[in-house]
């Protein structure tokens, strides 16, 4: 059994000229250990499906799905005193902004304890261990020294750290990390990313990574599911997704990355044209039919999911064509 | 790019208020945007409401009013109003304790409390539009200079002082708008401040001192105007502010003396008789009441449509 | 924080001093203090006297100096009109406004803050607009007419608390709740704003990914961080509250400060009004003192910088 599957997923924002919907239909599974990458440019929703999973989503945003089911659990029909007990313990979630996302009065010591102990029965002294033990893990130094400070105190890569250390406190089986990595400096991002990837493998959960950068994706994930304005135009292992790429919007973001040795030096990077359309009211047919340079009349219709190796999904009506003239 | 949850969208066609004012394009737009929104502003239009009902009422004083609010007559002392068992249609809100129509003196009384209010806005606001421009526009060392008299200004017990000047100034109607308008100009000052150090980095106030404006020109044609909104707000809650400390100087014997009718003073009368008769200072306050209540709404309001992003 | 504690210190200090000039000065206005102080009826070798006896002849300046050494050592003179010191008369009646002025903020606190705290956490539902309605409505009441209505409706209705003095503590409930009334609104709306925007801070946000529960989240971390300027506005409105009590101490006859002014004022005894002025100055730019160090205190970005 799949320890996270959502289907049909669907979050709507009702806005005064009409509803917004924000991600349409959406569905993958994640098994244990697994690690999910959804990839996309801001605006997709990217961000708003880790939340809808979690239901932090603010109060005027609606969710729907078919189904969303966690380790069995039955998400859509849970009591919020139920998804208080998943969060923090079985499911966790880091967010972008290292920089605001922990709170300046309180000392890291005492939001790291608190993570532990409002899920488990332990002693102070014992949550404090769990936290030098986390800290250590994450590699701050002098952690001791650390759980003392405030957060003005430490700088966003080491904030960054604290927030994976917060995460791991109750040992979850999946954590959401949304763009753990745009905020900070390049050097640092390379570290937080083997961080996370060694961390996966010692503890053993799965992960969902949410990121706008391929390159974070192609290092850490075992699947990829590209969005573009609220759907997933393509989905499915790694390897067959960045070396075959079929929908014209993945390959258009990968063409927009400079490949050392292949790209030549002076030439021309790909770009996409255009921008997101607005997703207010139901709109029919691929949403990337604005941008794409194959659009054709039959793209304003119902689109198909085709599936040209086991795994690996696209949905694009135009596939036989492009497939064709690739 | 690094905004993780999109706020609700709205096109992005329309620039801001606060876009549109910072162009300084023609007044029309904005003007109709403003009434337009005014009209859907429920307490704006209730406060508004009781607020010209007032005015009418103090201004159409000496047509409406059945009896001369100083005339005395010792046979009619202390008749109740209208409602209770021994009122009389001749008083319909019965008479205070020299038999004078409370009605009538409630009238009158509406005129000192409105030209109180007005006059020691109009004092106080010149005081405190004039140094807080100057502050904001100049800054440096004049802005570190009015930040030190407006904290002084701030540390004086302001009902104490009034009462120490009103004894000197003489209780009076002029001495009390004149001790008030010399002490409430500190909330003018610091919005005036405020709102001059936004509008001074514009653009257009630039432009004109590129083309070589003078600085009184430049603060009277282009600061003046687009602080407006602002202004307007502080002065209607001044205005609120000045009839409430009226009231309490006037109850104090040290605000506007016998015989005006103003409202404090009609409290400050009654309240030895308060605890058989009781209307003699129920109505005064509850006319108190009302008419400080529309002024906040109105002023409330102003701020909310003048500046919808700052929709409290 | 030491740097900006003793940059704070110095300004208040500079406004204390503008502050003493000015409530010297205030009382210098009416022209010849002496012909004040004489009387109408006074002949001019009265006046003469009296102004040799309280120094009137020197300059304003030399006078203002001996003023304030005499005030650091806590000399006011004497009172014109009551056979004692004015130093004994403001001790005798400063715990009365102290105690009125504690109460009456203590008081607004415990309804104001509670109060924004549920309009910011149930915003935009009747809650809020009900709480709003209240700080509008709640504003536009006098002090000294709610007085007079609590006066009319728990004294003489029915009989539950004393109608003036201030013997005991029941003397102190009417008077408190007209005394912090006024601030209730302003403190309100701070407690609204403040967690407001704390509420949608990343911080808040993590809280609750993390599971805990809605009233640590609240209590524990958004109050946390949207009661600093509350508690900078409360020293702001307990100098406030010294200063007006004036007329709530006038409508209860509690023999406090306010009320020594307001019978000293009637009566020309200057000496008495331009020492309570000063100290009521003094006390409030002490007061924002405070206001402005706990501010800083309480955010540990700014404590530990």
């Amino acid at each position: 059994m799949a320890l996270l599957d959502v289907q049909n997923l669907v979050v709507d924002i009702p806005t005064q000229r009409g509803v917004f919907h924000a991600v349409r239909d959406i569905s993958f599974t994640l098994e244990r250990g697994e690690t999910l990458a959804i990839v996309g440019e801001s605006g997709s929703g990217k961000s708003l499906t880790s939340l809808a999973l979690m239901n932090l989503l603010p109060k005027l945003m609606k969710r729907k799905a078919a189904r969303l089911t966690f380790d069995g659990n039955d998400l859509l029909d849970m009591p919020e005193r139920g998804m208080r007990k998943l969060r923090g313990d079985c499911m966790a979630m880091i967010f972008q902004e290292p920089m605001t996302s922990l709170n300046p009065a309180y000392t890291i010591g005492d939001q790291l304890t608190e993570a532990l102990r409002c899920h488990r029965s332990v002693s102070a002294s014992a949550a404090r261990d769990r936290a030098v033990q986390l800290l250590e893990r994450v590699g701050i130094a002098a952690a001791d020294r650390r759980l003392k400070q405030y957060p003005h105190q430490l700088s966003g890569g080491l904030r960054q750290r604290v927030m994976i250390a917060m995460a791991l406190m109750c040992s979850p089986d999946l954590i959401i990390a949304d763009e753990p990595t745009t905020a900070l400096d390049v050097t640092i991002q390379a570290q937080i990313l083997r961080l996370l990837a060694d961390l996966k493998k010692e503890f053993g959960m799965a992960m969902i990574l949410i990121s706008h950068d391929l390159g974070v994706v192609a290092r850490v994930a075992d699947k990829v599911a590209v969005m573009y304005a609220g759907s997933v135009v393509e989905s499915g292992p790694v390897r067959p997704v960045f070396n075959a790429p079929s929908h014209p919007y993945t390959r258009g973001l990968l063409s927009c990355i400079p490949v050392p040795g292949r790209t030549a030096p002076g030439a021309p990077l790909g770009a996409i044209p255009g921008q997101l359309p607005n997703l207010i009211g139901w709109l029919e047919g691929c949403t990337f039919r604005d941008r794409c340079a194959f659009a054709a009349p039959e793209c304003a219709g119902e689109i198909p999911t085709a599936e040209p190796e086991p795994g690996h999904e696209v949905r694009c009506v135009r596939l036989p064509a492009l497939a064709g003239a690739a | 790019m690094s905004e993780t949850i999109p706020a609700i969208v709205e096109p992005p066609a329309a620039a801001s208020e606060a876009d549109v004012l910072a162009a300084a394009p023609p007044r029309g737009a904005w003007l109709r945007g403003f009434l337009r929104r005014s009209v859907g502003h429920g307490g704006l239009m209730l406060g508004g409401g009781i607020l010209l009902i007032i005015v009418v009422l103090a201004l159409a004083a000496p047509l409406i009013a059945p009896h001369d609010p100083y005339h005395q007559d010792l046979a009619q002392r202390l008749i109740p109003p209208i409602w209770h068992a021994h009122g009389t249609w001749n008083h319909v809100l019965g008479t205070d304790k020299l038999g004078r129509d409370y009605f009538s003196r409630l009238l009158y009384g509406a005129q000192i409390s409105l030209l109180i209010g007005a006059l020691t806005v109009v004092i106080a606001g010149t005081i405190g539009t004039l140094l807080g421009v100057c502050a904001g526009y100049f800054g440096g060392r004049v802005d570190a200079v009015l930040s030190y008299i407006v904290t002084t200004r701030l540390a004086l017990p302001v009902v104490l002082v009034a009462l120490a000047l009103a004894v000197f100034v003489g209780g009076s109607l002029q001495g009390v708008i004149l001790v008030l308008g010399l002490l409430l100009w500190d909330r003018f000052a610091v919005v005036t401040r405020s709102a001059t150090k936004q509008v001074a980095q514009a653009d257009y106030v630039a432009a004109a001192r590129a083309i070589g404006c003078s600085t009184p020109r430049i603060l009277f044609s282009e600061i003046l105007p687009n602080i407006f909104n602002a202004l307007i707000v502080v002065a209607t809650l001044e205005m609120a502010h000045a009839i409430l400390l009226e009231a309490a100087l006037s109850f104090l014997g040290l605000g506007v003396q016998p015989p005006l009718p103003s409202w404090g003073l009609m409290i400050a009368e009654g309240k030895q008789y308060m605890f058989f008769s009781p209307w003699v200072i129920g109505i005064p306050a509850t006319a108190l009441v009302f008419l400080v209540l529309a002024i906040n709404l109105v002023g409330d309001g102003l701020r909310d449509v003048s500046a919808p992003e700052n929709r409290n | 924080m030491l740097a900006f504690t003793l940059q704070r210190l110095v300004i208040a200090i500079c406004v204390a001093i503008t502050v003493s000039i000015v409530a010297f000065f205030l009382l210098h206005l009416s022209g010849d203090l002496a012909i004040s102080i004489a009387g109408p009826d006074a002949t001019a070798a009265q006046v003469e006297a009296i102004r040799q006896q309280f120094g009137l002849d020197q300059p304003l300046a030399i006078q203002y100096l001996h003023w304030l050494w005499r005030a650091l050592h806590f000399d006011f003179g004497n009172s014109f009109f009551f056979r004692t010191t004015v130093t004994s008369l403001i001790e005798s009646r400063i715990p009365v406004t102290l105690t009125l002025g504690a109460v009456a903020l203590g008081l607004s606190l415990v309804v104001a803050v509670p109060l924004g705290v549920v309009a910011a956490v149930y915003n935009g539902t009747i809650i809020d607009r009900l709480a709003l309605g209240f700080s509008v409505l709640g504003q536009a009441v006098p002090a000294f007419c709610l007085g007079l209505a609590l006066i009319i409706l728990f004294a003489v209705n029915l009989h539950w608390l004393p109608v003036s003095g201030a013997a005991t503590w029941k003397n102190y409930v009417m008077p408190s709740i007209a005394l912090g009334w006024y601030a209730i609104p302003a403190v309100m709306r701070l407690s609204r704003n403040g967690m407001l925007e704390v509420l949608s801070a990343d911080y808040i946000r993590t809280a609750r990914a993390k599971g805990l529960s809605p009233a640590v989240v609240i209590l524990k971390h958004a109050l946390r961080n949207a009661i600093i300027p509350v508690v900078a506005l409360a020293a702001v409105q307990f100098g406030f509250m010294l200063g007006g009590s004036i007329v709530i101490e006038a409508v209860f006859s509690m023999h406090g400060l306010g009320y020594l002014a307001w019978e000293a004022i009637a009566r020309n005894d200057y000496p008495v009004v331009q020492a309570i002025v000063l100290i009521l100055a003094i006390i409030y730019v002490g007061l924002t003192f405070v206001s402005d160090v706990a501010n800083a205190f309480l955010d540990p970005r700014i404590r530990l910088a």
